[in-house]
């Protein structure tokens, strides 16, 4: 039994897994690395943690692929309930790290639930919208499925750990893929807009930029095509109202810090003195990240050669900051090496979405590649600086236990719901 | 639609990610990282700055070691600070004040909590030194000057300042550099090389140890010891002899062209330009607009040269065949241009060659030169002719010393004139101030000293320059090895020289009471008018003193050029002068001590005084 699985698994995905692990494993040890260090094996060093965990999670995936393949939609709601209890529960034994009350105390290591529901969440989201009853156009329907999501989100947050609540509104992709009108997409990408375009310009210059769009849509428009005019004025009323309400939650509900980072990424400070000012201060870790991938160049400096990295130049280097380790050793060639792996990835693992005849595998997928796009996204668009600074880990890359482990778990649930691809149910 | 709207959105992510990146590893990324990598530390080995010594061997310029006390804040433990302040010679309140200020700046860094100790505080302190942690002290370097004299051109040198640096990626801020004179031609060759040692060091600036095992470090390579080509004695007699005048004085070993004294008057002690006082110091000379000390005036002052200039118009007229040795033209004390009579101090008289540059008759120069341009069918064509004879001997362009720049000078040209009255609107009489160094031409000493010089080699000079030796080795720089030739035939000087030498051998040459028994001296006096605006009215000045001259007149050991401004006639200030200098350099000693009496003791200050006290003054003076 076990060898039909071993043929009929994606080897593709896997042998990028192993490249993704092996590559974070290297720059783990390379970005911990102190010239006293000897063995590679010394459990007590960061990358000798890593590897333990490497071989946790290598057996976790035999465990994974022997379990008999309805496991996962049978229980998912119950994962689902389970993670929910583990999120609460963070509010009474929470054990908290840098801030942050995120784990629990485990002994021999700090377990994340957050990392526990991604996958849970997931599972769940995939079996209520393959459920034969659910209907995407019902707005109930709609609903349920977004609490879903929500419900994790709002229970993380406080932590505070608002990068990784962010992940979970990627699964809303999901609901996209099955049948959510794109509409609602469409106002979600206008109010992300409204809210960079407020920020840069002023609520005045975005008024009078929809007055203009107006007089030219009346002027442009075909004669016989007769105008809403209600939802128009409406529209334009609701979106004078969200450009004020942003200028009032920038600049009474935000704090500073959260003022600055916006400041930094659009580059709001007109000033170049004062803008390098606050890239040396409050955007120290992204203006270190930067420097460091630059100084890389196109070869890199070498492995272990890293001047930066070695000075302890960039925080969290081994966490979420890791892609800065393989700019600055491997150059341009380890950094692009990365980023064609993990795109290949993605869009093998759509491939093997699509071709599902089971719903809820394709759901399944749909909402691993999501997860993982959007850690891939939000990280390195942060370490490079063309995002503001969220801190999430790099799926595979970052040190860090829970995080290996559910990423794993995440990926070769799907894989294994993969092998029986032919079947419509299980 | 909806299927290939996430495989669109992954594709779109990979290419701004890699586009992203190749911007800033591969267009971005400056080779220079080690220099800009904030965790790389570079240690500096700095090589003591090269001497300076003149042409004999006479050091000028050598190294004082100064030691200043330094302080990092952070480490500074508890201490006896009264004992503390009582051998550093600070009071406390100063030493609180200075630790606060240091603290401010950095407490990780180390700041000069006292600059440059004497010897004998550093010798008290240095035993104590341990006691005090977070104090030590650190050796420096000054310049230390064995001369009060050549100032202007040794020059001096001061911290880099943003200019050099984006300039020069060798400097860091807080390195010395040679601002003028030879400390800067030469700071190459001076300053050496540092030598660096990179270190790893972590964010909180601890040290890791070597990078890369060492393997990019450099040794400090030593800054050469040269000889320039100054004697220090002539220098130091000359700035003597200055004093109280301004004007400058410039020699050259006609033979190699090497300037055996280069003086600017006044001048100031380069002592002054190091050390504490600096920048007061500095200050107070850079403010003093009107004696100007920082001015070179020899390198620096343009200024008609006068009769000097006759022996140019002579050789050139011998050289276009339009006159010879006896050829005579008649002086009526002056000359005539059209109705207007110019004058002349020679007696009159039947002029040849040889009495017209003796007696340095203005009325016989003026015939010559009109001789010159009768030859030619059209002015514009005589014009050319003598301009291209003037410029061989290097006037009227730079002319390449290893100093700094100086001025051109000017010798006029047809466009010049054109400009001045118009195409075909000037001729010969128009310009006839030029045949006697006066009208357009302008010289600085330097030139006057070359042109002496093309005349002392009978035509030919060798660029001016001040390097003689680098670390014992002559140099070969061709620049200054080959000699220019000038467009005069080397035949036609002989009369020149010694029309030159009978202004001292002859009854009634105007330096005959110059004599120096035993050198034989080929001079020509100069007395130039010139003018100045008082409240906006142009004001005749008395006149500048210029001499030039050369000796022994058949082997040439140094030609002279001195320029004293309103000494008036030639032969007074400038013509004393230049012959002092030359006994003093032949001889070693001064036979004319009445010479050198009047010159130590004289003084122009009245003169300068003249235009700035706002009344009514004579010029040109009788007495003195």
């Amino acid at each position: 039994m076990f060898g039909k699985v071993l043929r009929r698994i994606d080897w593709l995905s896997i042998l990028i897994y192993l490249a993704l692990v092996f590559i974070g494993w290297i720059n783990i040890y390379s970005s911990t690395f102190t010239e006293e260090q000897t063995s590679l094996l010394d459990f007590g060093t960061r990358s000798g943690k890593q590897l333990f965990f490497i071989i946790v999670s290598f057996v976790t995936i035999i465990i994974i692929l022997a379990l008999e393949v309805n496991f996962y939609e049978r229980f998912a709601s119950l994962f689902y309930l389970i993670s929910m209890i583990s999120l609460l529960g963070l509010f009474i034994f929470g054990k908290t790290i840098a801030g942050a009350t995120s784990w629990y105390d485990l002994g021999f290591f700090n377990l994340q639930p957050s990392e526990l529901a991604k996958v849970a969440t997931a599972l769940a989201l995939a079996k209520y919208l393959s459920d034969i009853q659910t209907d995407l156009r019902r707005r109930k329907d709609q609903l349920y499925a977004l609490l879903i999501i929500l419900i994790p989100a709002i229970l993380i947050v406080p932590q505070p750990d608002p990068g990784s609540a962010l992940v979970f509104f990627a699964l809303v992709f999901v609901i996209f893929r099955e049948g959510l009108p794109l509409y609602y997409l469409g106002i979600g990408l206008t109010l992300i807009l409204i809210f960079i375009t407020t920020l840069m310009f002023g609520t005045i210059w975005l008024v009078i930029g929809l007055v203009l769009f107006i007089i030219l849509f009346f002027l442009l428009k075909r004669k016989s095509f007769r105008v809403p005019i209600i939802p128009l004025v409406i529209g334009s009323i609701a979106i004078v109202l969200f450009s004020l309400s942003v200028n009032f939650v920038f600049n009474n509900v935000f704090e500073q810090r959260h003022r600055d980072r916006f400041s930094l990424w659009l580059r709001l400070e007109k000033d170049p003195a004062k803008l390098e000012q606050i890239r040396k201060t409050i955007g120290y870790n992204s203006y270190q990240s930067e420097k460091a991938i630059e100084s890389g160049g196109f070869f890199g400096k070498g492995f272990l050669e890293g001047t930066r990295t070695k000075g302890d130049f960039v925080p969290e280097q081994d966490t979420d900051y890791i892609f800065t380790t393989i700019g600055e050793e491997w150059g341009f060639i380890g950094t692009a090496t990365v980023i064609v792996l993990f795109s290949i990835l993605f869009l093998r693992l759509i491939f093997l979405a699509e071709r599902q005849k089971n719903d809820f595998a394709r759901m399944y997928g749909y909402g691993v590649i999501s997860i993982l796009l959007i850690h891939y996204f939000i990280n390195i668009g942060m370490v490079i600086g063309i995002l503001p600074t969220i801190g999430i880990p790099l799926p595979f890359f970052s040190y860090g236990g829970s995080g290996l482990l559910f990423f794993t778990i995440l990926l070769f649930v799907f894989l294994k719901l993969d092998t029986n691809r032919l079947k419509e149910s299980f | 639609m909806r299927k290939i709207l996430l495989s669109s959105i992954i594709i779109v992510i990979g290419l701004t990610f890699l586009s992203r990146l190749s911007y800033l590893q591969i267009f971005s990324f400056s080779p220079d990282q080690v220099i800009e990598d904030p965790s790389i530390k570079r240690v500096y080995t700095y090589p003591e700055r090269g001497y300076i010594y003149d042409r004999n061997g006479h050091l000028l310029v050598g190294n004082d070691p100064a030691y200043d006390v330094m302080v990092i804040p952070r480490e500074v433990k508890p201490l006896d600070t009264l004992e503390f302040c009582s051998m550093l010679g600070i009071d406390k309140e100063k030493f609180v004040e200075k630790l606060r200020k240091a603290q401010v700046y950095s407490p990780r860094l180390p700041s000069v909590l006292v600059p440059q100790l004497s010897k004998e505080d550093y010798a008290k302190l240095q035993e104590k030194m341990r006691k005090y942690t977070g104090f030590y002290i650190q050796k420096r370097s000054l310049r230390y000057y064995d001369t009060p004299s050549a100032a202007n051109v040794l020059g001096y040198i001061s911290e880099v300042n943003e200019g050099d640096l984006a300039k020069n990626k060798y400097y860091i801020q807080g390195e010395l550099k040679g601002r003028t004179g030879v400390e800067r031609y030469y700071e190459d060759l001076l300053r050496g090389r540092k030598g660096v040692e990179y270190i790893q060091k972590d964010r909180f600036n601890r040290d890791l140890g070597p990078y890369k095992n060492g393997t990019l470090d450099t040794l400090p390579e030593q800054g050469k010891q040269i000889s320039i080509t100054l004697d220090k004695i002539l220098q130091e007699y000359g700035e003597k002899l200055m004093v109280g005048k301004r004007g400058g004085i410039v020699a050259l070993e006609p033979a190699t062209g090497e300037i055996l004294s280069m003086i600017s008057g006044p001048t100031y002690d380069p002592s002054l330009l190091v050390g504490r006082q600096r920048s007061k110091n500095y200050t107070e000379l850079y403010n003093d607009t009107i004696a100007n000390p920082t001015w070179d005036r020899s390198i620096h002052a343009q200024q008609p040269p006068g009769s000097p200039f006759k022996t140019l118009n002579a050789l050139i007229a011998l050289q276009e065949g339009v006159l010879d040795e006896s050829t005579t033209i008649r002086c009526y004390h002056g000359f005539y241009v059209g109705r207007k009579k110019r004058g002349c101090h020679c007696g009159g008289g039947l002029r040849n060659l040889n009495s017209g540059i003796f007696q340095s008759c203005n009325a016989y120069f003026a015939g010559a030169f009109r001789k010159i341009f009768e030859k030619f069918d059209t002015t514009d064509d005589a014009m050319d002719v003598w301009e291209g004879h003037m410029k061989s001997f290097g006037l009227g362009d730079y002319l390449g010393y290893d100093l700094p720049f100086g001025q051109k000078g000017r010798i006029p040209s047809k466009e010049y004139y054109d400009k001045w009255y118009g195409d075909n609107r000037w001729s010969s009489s128009f310009i006839i101030s030029n045949a006697i160094g006066q009208g357009e031409i302008l010289a600085t000493p330097v030139q006057l000293a070359n042109m002496t010089a093309a005349i002392a080699n009978r035509g030919h000079y060798f660029t001016p320059h001040i390097l003689k030796k680098i670390e014992g080795q002559d140099i070969t720089n061709p620049k200054f090895t080959e000699a220019k030739h000038t467009t005069i035939d080397s035949k036609y000087f002989e009369p020149v020289v010694q029309g030159m030498a009978d202004v001292y051998r002859k009854k009634g040459g105007t330096a005959y009471w110059l004599q120096v028994p035993g050198i034989e001296i080929a001079g020509k006096t100069g007395t130039a008018e010139n003018f100045t605006k008082i409240d906006g009215v142009r004001t005749q000045l008395t006149d500048h003193s210029v001499f030039v001259a050369f000796a022994p007149v058949d082997d040439p050991k140094i030609a002279i050029a001195v320029y004293i401004e309103n000494g008036y006639f030639g032969s007074r200030y400038a013509g004393h002068i230049a012959t002092l200098m030359i006994e003093k350099y032949l001889k070693g000693e001064i036979s004319r001590k009445d010479l050198e009496k009047k010159m130590l003791e004289k003084t122009l200050e009245h003169e300068y005084a003249k235009p700035y006290s706002g009344e009514e003054f004579k010029i040109n003076e009788r007495v003195w």
